[in-house]
C-alpha cells in the first residue's frame, strides 16, 4: 500500500523515510569532510559540488515528505506510549521535519550569497538559480553559521531519533521501528 | 607577428605614399629599418583573462607581473619572435579565495612552476594589420602549441602595440578543475605594449 494505513506507513513514507535518512548521513560526512582545512583543492571543489547536488536532492524529498505528512493520516501510536512520550515524539518529528527543510535551504542560501559566485549546477545537469539575496562576505558568514549550527542540530536530533527507535525495538520490543521497515498491509 | 606586419605594412605604406594615401602613410609610417629592432614588453600591458561559466558570467582576472620581449627582423620576417613570461602567483580576481585557488595545486601550482613561458614558432599575417602568433605556451610542466590572433593597436618610432586574443584549453595543462561548471577555455585578451630599446 503507498499510502499510510490505520496503524502502519504506506510504502512512500517507508521509501521516503530512508532514503532521506540516507542522503543526511552522506551530506553530514560530506560537509565534514569537504571542510577540513587541509583537504586538496580539487577534491575539495568536487565534494561541494557533490554536497550541493546531494543537498538538492534531499530538499526536493523533504518538501514532498512534508506535503506527503500533511496530507496522509498519521498512523496510531504504538501501544503502550504514554502521553508524554507521544508528546515528545510529535515534538522531535516536526523538529525533524523543519530541521530537514531549513538545512537545505541555509546551503542554498550560502551558496547563494557566497562572493566565489560558484554556480549551482545540479549533478552537471541544469542550473539552480541562487536566491535572491545579496552577495557580501557578512552575508555569507551569517549562512555558514546557520548551515552548520542547524546541520549538527539535525545530526544531534537524527542520533536521539535513531536511539529512541532502537529503544523500541530492543528494550521495549515494539513496532515502532519495524513498521518503518516495511509495510505489513501491503498483501491487504 | 610584429616583424611580419611591420615589413608588409612598411612596403604597403612605401608603395601607398608613391601612389596614393599619403594620409594613411603619414598615420603609421615607420621605415622598415625603424620598426626592426627590439622591444621589451611595458609594465602598462594589461594581461587579461576570462573563464566563461554556466549560466553565464565567469572568473575574469588579471596578472599584474610579466616580462616579454618582440624581436623584429628586417631582413627575414620568420627570424623575429615573440617571447612571454608570466608569473601566475601575480593573478588578481577580485576574490582572495579565488586567487589563492588558482595559486594552488589545483590550477597554477605557482610554488612549483612559478613561470607560464610562450615562445612564437610562427608569424602570419592574416589582414591589414592583423597577424596569428603560433607559439609553445609552457604552464605547469606541460608545453603545447597555442596561436594567438595579434591586432597592430599602436605604433610609433619608440613603442609598438597589439590587442593579442585567444583561447586556451586548460585541460591540456593539467587545470582541468571545475569543468564543466567552469568552460575549459581560458580566453585572453591582451593589449601588449613594447617599449623600443
Amino acid at each position: 500500500m503507498l499510502r499510510n494505513g490505520p496503524d502502519a506507513f504506506g510504502w512512500a513514507t517507508i521509501l521516503l523515510h530512508w532514503a532521506i535518512a540516507l542522503l543526511i548521513a552522506g551530506l553530514l560526512v560530506l560537509g565534514y569532510v569537504m571542510t577540513r582545512p587541509d583537504i586538496d583543492p580539487v577534491l575539495q571543489f568536487d565534494l561541494f559540488q557533490w554536497h550541493k547536488s546531494f543537498g538538492f536532492t534531499a530538499l526536493g524529498l523533504c518538501i514532498i515528505r512534508v506535503l506527503w505528512w500533511l496530507a496522509n493520516r498519521h498512523p496510531a501510536a504504538v501501544a503502550g506510549l504514554s502521553v508524554r512520550e507521544r508528546r515528545a515524539s510529535f515534538i522531535v518529528h516536526i523538529l525533524l521535519l523543519c530541521l530537514t527543510l531549513s538545512v537545505p535551504v541555509t546551503g542554498w542560501a550560502l551558496a547563494s550569497t557566497s562572493t566565489l559566485d560558484i554556480p549551482s549546477f545540479y549533478f552537471n545537469l541544469v542550473v539552480i538559480p541562487p536566491l535572491p539575496l545579496a552577495k557580501s562576505a557578512v552575508a555569507e558568514a551569517l549562512w555558514t553559521t546557520a548551515h552548520a549550527v542547524l546541520a549538527y542540530g539535525l545530526a544531534g536530533l537524527v542520533l536521539l531519533h535513531a536511539a529512541a527507535a532502537l529503544h523500541h525495538h530492543f528494550i521495549r520490543r515494539d513496532a515502532v521501528l519495524v513498521r518503518m521497515l516495511h509495510n505489513r498491509w501491503r498483501d491487504g | 607577428m610584429s616583424a611580419r606586419l611591420t615589413t608588409l605594412t612598411a612596403i604597403l605604406i612605401s608603395l601607398a605614399g608613391l601612389v596614393a594615401h599619403p594620409a594613411l602613410s603619414e598615420a603609421k609610417a615607420p621605415t622598415l629599418d625603424d620598426a626592426a629592432g627590439r622591444y621589451d614588453i611595458e609594465g602598462s600591458s594589461q594581461i587579461n583573462f576570462k573563464v566563461g561559466q554556466v549560466g553565464g558570467g565567469g572568473i575574469s582576472g588579471k596578472f599584474t607581473k610579466f616580462t616579454g620581449t618582440f624581436q623584429l627582423d628586417s631582413s627575414d620576417i620568420g627570424k623575429s619572435i615573440v617571447e612571454f613570461a608570466l608569473y601566475p602567483e601575480t593573478v588578481q580576481t577580485g576574490e582572495a579565495r579565488i586567487e589563492n585557488f588558482l595559486r594552488s595545486t589545483a590550477v597554477f601550482d605557482s610554488a612549483n612552476y612559478p613561470k607560464i613561458v610562450f615562445r612564437s614558432t610562427k608569424i602570419t599575417r592574416t589582414g591589414e594589420d592583423t597577424a596569428e602568433i603560433e607559439g609553445n605556451l609552457t604552464a605547469k610542466g606541460t608545453t603545447r602549441t597555442e596561436h594567438f590572433d595579434a591586432t597592430l593597436t599602436k605604433w610609433n618610432r619608440r613603442v609598438i602595440g597589439f590587442h593579442i586574443q585567444g583561447g586556451v584549453y586548460r585541460t591540456r595543462y593539467n587545470m582541468s578543475v571545475g569543468i564543466p561548471i567552469y568552460s575549459n577555455v581560458v580566453e585572453f585578451d591582451m593589449l601588449v605594449n613594447g617599449q623600443k630599446h
